[in-house]
């Protein structure tokens, strides 16, 4: 799936790296706990979470993730978008709530890491 | 070995913002060493658990890390209180982190689990009052 097509499933702000929308990406995780996104380390991409501070965006650096989605409304700040931009990692963020963003993205051909491990 | 590369950092304690610093850097150190990007994830996610740990549990510590032909060793060290029972905090969800560190999306109680999974060996040395060493080493 296009990080574009993120976007437009989940009525997305780009908030940075509008540049890299155009990359695929194959799997995401939903959390809100940073060590179970650290579990597995297979290809997910594309990180949603209601939390906004630092060690998400470190999170999604070790992890070689592309894109973090904010849901709920939830804003980086400055310094956050900064990092983020340092290593081309896309955020957006969305008004829906986890479970709408993770459903909406799972139906439309986005699947999880289950089907990996 | 004679031509180890060393990397050396110190964690701040205080400051659970920066934590993370010292893996973030040694991840780009090593991607600037050509090692192979699976290693390279290994290495840094371990490191990173580390380090938050120091943070949060252990007002910081420094961080060694050195690359051999065979090895990449990660030491952590730390003055904190140490672990009393090491066998239950490395079971997956044993966490005495606080509700404060929980919302900031640490405390699942994974993050020894974690290093220990992606490591090829880790040891824990550890004494109460004392400080905590953890020794990892992947396997190159
Ligand atoms: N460096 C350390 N110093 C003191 N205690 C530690 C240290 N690292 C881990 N611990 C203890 O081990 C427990 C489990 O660690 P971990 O698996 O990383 O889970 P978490 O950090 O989520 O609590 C911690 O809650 C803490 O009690
Ligand atoms: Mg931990």
């Amino acid at each position: 799936m296009k990080m574009s097509t993120i976007r437009d499933l989940l009525g997305a702000e780009v908030l940075c790296c509008e540049e890299n929308l155009d990359h695929d990406v194959f799997s995401a995780c939903g959390s809100d706990m940073m060590s179970d996104v650290l579990m597995y380390v297979k290809d997910q991409a594309v990180l949603l979470t209601g939390l906004t501070n630092p060690q998400v965006i470190r999170t999604a650096e070790m992890m070689d993730m592309r894109c973090i989605v904010f849901v709920r409304s939830k804003r980086p700040n400055e310094m956050m978008i900064s990092m983020a931009e340092d290593d081309g990692i896309v955020m957006m963020a969305t008004t829906m709530r986890m479970y709408d963003a993770c459903g909406t993205l799972y139906t439309n051909g986005l699947i999880g890491t289950a089907a990996h491990v | 070995m004679s031509d180890a590369l060393v990397f050396h950092f110190d964690v701040d304690g205080e400051n659970f913002t920066s934590a993370g610093q010292a893996s973030t850097q040694v991840k780009k150190n090593l991607r600037q060493l050509g090692l192979p990007p699976d290693i390279i994830r290994r290495v840094s996610i371990a490191m990173y658990e580390g380090e938050i740990n120091m943070v949060i549990h252990a007002d910081g510590g420094t961080a060694d890390v050195s690359v051999t032909e065979d090895c990449v060793e990660i030491v952590l060290k730390d003055s904190g209180p140490g672990i009393p029972n090491v066998e239950q905090a490395m079971q997956e969800g044993f966490s005495t982190a606080t509700d404060s560190i929980r919302s900031l999306g640490f405390g699942a109680g994974m993050g020894l689990p974690n290093m220990k999974r992606y490591t090829d060996s880790m040891e824990i040395d550890t004494e109460i009052g004392v400080g905590t060493t953890i020794t990892m080493r992947v396997n190159l």
